[in-house]
């Protein structure tokens, strides 16, 4: 397994570079989904909605340099996409989710066209703002999003020739996978190219930047829009997988725990986005579990996710900026060191 | 008419409170450049103290108090514990230190106190004064609420203006080395910054309690609203933060009372893109450029 990432990472051409990582990641998706039993099938499928988002957010915080505490509520603008093109339409899935993509592509263009022109705190609070006002759009108008209770939709029928008794976790684990994979696929080629060389000189050195021939709110914008695309994915994937809609599933929290995740994870990484996406599926049923065997209160362990992201944030930010992908480079450089210099092309 | 007349008493009192949360949001900002995203979980701890305090004691005006004392130490103890660490960094870690004390304090106040919102007691009465026969909706509450926030503004700008205490806090804010060769103990005087502008919060929750009652998310709109009200007069002036807040409140009690409560969040992050789009250093900006 180590020799086919180090031969993947290794290779000079990042289309084929990208493809193999693909390759390799569907497999590993593949194999689990077929060894999982269905509340994993389940965590999978919730993990590759939540990587979807991340990888973005992560691209856009990491590499640009802008925070957004807005993708909960861009998540929604595509989960309530699919709600209404499935549920009312009946769209089929991948036109109602490239649909979902198109319109937060649009409302990511507006934010993030405002955005630019905004700094760290002022961008800060101007995606809080947005973050905590766009889920009461649903009470406005309860005809269309259904208000509090949100809109239900069917979930995805598995194609017959996969057999009668195909389990719909799988199926639904299978489409969350395909959209992750696609992202990754996407963020993974970008990172390398020079868009993503543009995001981090814009980063470093706007002057600098615009002094080489980059159009600074230009590329910061694209970082927004890309990132919005990849929200509005995973929030229909959302939808599909929880067959809801709700105002209570994108409430300042979701935008709070996304962040959480790719500090975690380590800001610009998309291995990070991995991890992040792993402990925000994950964190919730260890401490449910946690406090079921010290018998806490429902009160207590109904909150335990968040007091740990909260943690989580501010020793990060103290301690440990780099976050768990930049724990794991740096023990595998070591690692690497001790190895000879052979192994040193591996190390990312 | 009644009405219009009712929105702007409402919008003027509402004002007030975001006129609060704003200037707590200006202090810090004026004394470490950071915006203090972990306000609107401060002030929701002070108040859930002071909520327990009342119903225990049965006195509101211990509870006001305790209240008070706590939130000049929590802010004090903010600073000096996570505050100091990121002071000098990247402004992006100041900002995540400080949404990860807000979820933390929100998850904490769950733990303790429960998720469900629970009432708080008004100082006054909420009943409006009667004028030639009806209820107007300005009660001697919303008075008290008027009278507290103007005495709070007059306190600190005598504060800032008139001792020298605080022209040390100016000269630590403005120009730290400077301020540190001529003697000033700057690291002290940030603390002191934060515990005010922590006081000046926990006021503003007091006050802001009994109308949207007390709960782990009951005031993330009230922080949002204070931010607008904060940027409108520039971030970095206390008149500002007042003049800002009260427009902001009459704006938004326009928008609450003709088009609806749920759109009065996204009406303020109109406002707020607004401002920033177009006069990015606030209405009563001194200085032409923002820091960037």
């Amino acid at each position: 397994m180590n020799t086919v990432l180090a031969r993947i990472q290794g290779s000079h051409n990042t289309l084929a570079r990208s493809l193999g990582l693909v390759v390799f990641a569907g497999a590993v998706l593949f194999i689990a989904s077929e060894a999982l039993g269905a509340y994993n099938e389940l965590q999978l499928a919730n993990g590759a909605y939540y990587f979807a988002v991340l990888a973005g957010l992560t691209v856009l915080t990491g590499l640009s340099g802008q925070i957004s505490l807005g993708h909960g509520a861009l998540m929604a603008v595509g989960a309530y996409t699919v709600a209404l093109l499935i549920g009312n339409e009946q769209w089929p899935l991948v036109p109602a989710l490239l649909a979902a993509v198109a319109l937060t592509t649009l409302v990511g263009i507006a934010v993030g066209a405002a955005a630019t022109r905004l700094r760290g705190p002022y961008l800060a609070g101007a995606t809080l703002a947005f973050a905590i006002g766009l889920p009461a759009l649903a009470d406005k108008y309860t005809g269309t999003f259904g208000g509090e209770n949100g809109l239900v939709v069917n979930p995805p029928t598995p194609p017959s020739w996969l057999g009668a008794n195909f389990p719909l976790e799988r199926w639904e684990a299978w489409i969350a996978g395909l959209g992750a994979l696609v992202v990754l696929f996407v963020m993974n080629n970008l990172v390398r190219s020079g868009v993503g060389r543009s995001f981090r000189a814009v980063r470093d050195d706007e002057i600098a930047a615009s002094l080489c021939g980059l159009r600074v709110a230009r590329v910061q914008t694209l970082a927004f829009v890309l990132s919005a695309a990849c929200a509005g994915l995973g929030g229909g994937l959302l939808t599909v997988v929880l067959q809801l809609a709700s105002p209570g599933a994108f409430q300042l929290e979701l935008s709070l725990s996304l962040l959480t995740a790719i500090v975690l994870g380590g800001l610009g990484s998309l291995l990070g986005a991995v991890w992040g996406a792993a402990v925000l599926v994950l964190l919730p049923s260890w401490t449910n579990d946690i406090a079921h065997s010290f018998s806490l209160s429902t009160g207590v362990s109904a909150n335990m996710p968040l007091a740990i992201y909260g943690l989580v944030l501010i020793t990060a930010m103290l301690v440990w900026p780099s976050g768990i992908q930049g724990g794991v480079r740096a023990v595998v450089s070591r690692v690497g060191k001790r190895r000879g210099p052979r192994a040193k092309g591996a190390a990312p | 008419m009644t009405r219009f007349i009712d929105l702007t008493l409402n919008g003027i009192s509402t004002g007030a409170v975001y006129a609060a949360v704003a200037l707590a949001l200006v202090l810090t900002w004026r004394a470490t450049r950071i915006v203090n995203f972990a306000q609107g979980g401060m002030l929701m701890i002070t108040t859930f103290i002071a909520s327990s305090v009342i119903s225990t004691s049965g006195s509101y005006w211990l509870g006001f108090a305790v209240a008070l004392v706590c939130g000049l130490v929590l802010g004090a103890v903010v600073e000096r514990a996570l505050m100091r660490r990121v002071e000098s960094g990247a402004p992006l870690n100041a900002v995540i230190v400080a949404l990860g004390l807000l979820i933390l304090l929100q998850a904490l106040a769950g733990m303790i106190w429960g998720n469900t919102p629970r009432s708080f007691p008004p100082a006054f009465s909420i009943r409006g004064y009667d004028v030639g026969g009806t209820h107007v909706l300005f009660a001697p509450n919303d008075t008290f609420t008027v009278l507290v926030v103007i005495g709070v503004a007059a306190g600190l700008a005598a504060l800032f203006r008139g001792t020298t205490i605080g022209l040390k806090m100016r000269a630590a804010a403005f120009q730290p080395e400077v301020a540190r060769m001529l003697g000033v103990r700057v690291g002290r005087m940030f603390t002191l910054g934060w515990a005010l502008a922590a006081l000046v919060g926990s006021l503003a929750g007091l006050l802001v309690a009994p109308a949207v009652f007390v709960g782990p998310n009951q005031f993330d709109p009230i922080l949002i609203f204070g931010f607008t009200a904060a940027v409108l007069g520039g971030l970095d002036s206390p008149v500002g933060a007042v003049v800002g807040g009260v427009a902001l409140g009459l704006v938004l009690s326009y928008v609450s009372g003709y088009e609806g409560a749920s759109l009065v969040t996204l009406a303020a992050l109109v406002i707020l893109i607004a401002v920033l789009m177009i006069r990015p250093g606030g209405l009563f900006s001194s200085t032409q450029e923002r820091r960037v």
